[in-house]
């Protein structure tokens, strides 16, 4: 099983999440983060005070499925994700070690 | 006949002070959403307390001494009967003497909620009430007995026979207020962090600005009450026509003034900065004060913008001198409050240039000596600011031990 993580641009959350629903996807975490990576930050103004905001909202999905799954899954979070500007964020893979549904206790690949 | 109109004309313009007073009274919530919404989330709850608890200490200590002091009779209001009229009082009056505490009373929870601004996020709840008690016990009755009280001034000269005037306070109120806060933020410091070590100005923007806009419009409101009930009747032709005229000069200041700040805040940053624009309907607002009966609809209009132009430049320029006001109000009262000030005169020959500014720097040094005084006295004694790691942890835990906006509530 791996964990797919994903941080994207707030406003793709919506296509990223239908497209994850047409592959069969059935569960996703959702969290509002702020973040940078080659984007860097902007100058803001407040009362003739300028100062800079190096972080920027963006939305991490995770997301937990089985090992066969995971090209489709990273090709789909792409493909909805991608605007082709600077701070479309990235998709990271990791292993997951156990995986429990809390209602039923079941474990593994039917946990997920 | 005629006793069945005067009691009419009684209960009108009795009715009329009440519900101007109830108008200036709902200010204060005007001044708390306001604050609250410039002020970061982590001192919000301080802010709102003392807002809350300054409005109670200012009735309260105007009642048991203030208005005595301002306009004479006994402490404790213990003039005024429990059926309401005064004890071997005036036969003429045209209406019920606790309405005019009523009014008057709210005008001086005005003038100290001005301060509150002022000092936000790093002065002690408990030192800023201490001076509250002092503010609207002493200091503001004071100068409000040689102004609208017609007392002379320590014996020594009247203000009114100098020719100034007041209409609604833009001196007596606004600029009382900001002399004050000036005091009180000289002597507790700017907040850490707003101050580069090499002359940096660092934004510290507010937490929520529907609040601080909703607080402006409320305030807008309330500002009827504040120059309308100042005509001080209504139940005549010419008195109602005068009310009207105040509340369509009051309303047109107010649009003038948001118009200039905003356009000056266009030219002067790029953009339009929300927080201007708010302060300048304030400012237009005050500008208008002194002097809302006489001027045309352009006039007030064109007075307004002037002071929204004014406190742009101020609040930048306070900033650039180091006087760390996170609502401008230094700016917004006691600026743009001189500013109301000298432009009575240009249309109204019952005032002149030089009364005005004799009246000014009374008002002024008067409040701004006593008040630094107290609050020096105060700091002294307990303290004035909030420790650095208060400040840091924000006031709301310290002072109030609670959040505004609770992270894990469910």
């Amino acid at each position: 099983m791996k964990l797919v993580t994903a941080v994207i641009k707030p406003f793709k959350l919506d296509d990223v999440r239908e497209a994850l629903s047409t592959m069969g996807v059935q569960g996703i975490t959702v969290s509002e983060v702020k973040g940078f990576g080659r984007q860097k930050g902007h100058t803001e103004l407040y009362r003739g005070a300028e100062y800079v905001v190096d972080f920027l909202p963006k939305v991490k999905i995770e997301i937990a499925i089985a090992d066969g799954m995971v090209d489709q899954t990273i090709e789909a979070i792409s493909k909805a994700a991608q605007t082709g500007k600077i701070g479309d964020g990235k998709i990271f893979v990791s292993s997951l070690e156990h995986v429990t549904r809390i209602r039923t206790g079941e474990t593994g690949e039917e946990a997920l | 006949m005629e006793n069945d109109i005067f009691q009419l004309q009684y209960a009108l313009d009795t009715f009329y002070f009440l519900v101007c007073g109830a108008l200036v009274m709902w200010m204060a919530a005007g001044f708390a959403m306001l604050e609250a919404g410039l002020v970061r989330s982590k001192n919000t709850v301080e802010i709102l307390t003392k807002n809350v608890t300054l409005f109670a200490v200012a009735c309260i200590m105007y009642m048991v001494v203030g208005y005595s002091i301002m306009y004479g009779g006994d402490i404790f209001l213990s003039t005024i009967t429990g059926s309401g009229v005064v004890e071997g009082g005036e036969e003429n009056a045209t209406y019920a003497p606790s309405a005019d505490f009523f009014f008057q009373v709210v005008f001086v929870a005005t003038a100290m909620s001005i301060v509150s601004g002022a000092v936000a996020e790093r002065m002690k709840l408990f030192a800023f009430l201490a001076f509250a008690v002092v503010m609207t016990g002493v200091i503001y009755p004071m100068e409000g007995s040689w102004t609208w009280g017609g007392n002379p001034v320590f014996g020594m000269y009247t203000l009114g026979d100098l020719g100034f005037l007041d209409f609604a306070g833009s001196g007596i109120v606004h600029m009382a207020g900001a002399a004050a806060a000036l005091a009180g933020v000289m002597l507790v410091g700017a907040r850490k962090g707003k101050y580069g070590p090499n002359g940096e100005i660092n934004a510290i923007p507010g937490a929520n600005l529907p609040l601080a806009t909703l607080g402006t419009f409320i305030l807008w409101l309330g500002w009827f009450g504040f120059n309308g009930g100042s005509v001080l009747a209504t139940a005549s032709v010419d008195s109602a026509n005068a009310v009207a005229v105040v509340f369509m000069n009051t309303n047109l200041a107010a649009a003038g003034g948001c118009i200039g700040a905003l356009l000056l805040a266009k030219v002067m940053f790029g953009k339009a900065d929300l927080t201007m624009a708010l302060n300048g309907c304030l400012a237009g607002l005050v500008a208008i004060t002194a002097g809302p009966d006489t001027p045309t609809a352009l006039q007030a209009t064109i007075f307004g913008a002037l002071g929204g132009l004014l406190v742009v430049f101020s609040i930048t320029t306070l900033d650039k001198l180091k006087i760390d006001d996170p609502v401008g109000a230094i700016s917004v009262h006691g600026v743009v409050g001189l500013l109301g000030l000298l432009l009575v005169p240009v249309t109204n020959d019952g005032a002149s240039f030089s009364g005005q500014i004799i009246g000014a720097l009374t008002i002024f040094g008067w409040v701004f000596v006593t008040s630094f005084i107290t609050f020096f006295v105060i700091k002294m004694v307990m303290g004035l600011r909030v420790s650095e790691e208060e400040e840091y942890e924000g006031a709301d835990l310290s002072e109030c031990g609670m959040e505004a906006y609770p992270e894990f509530a469910k």
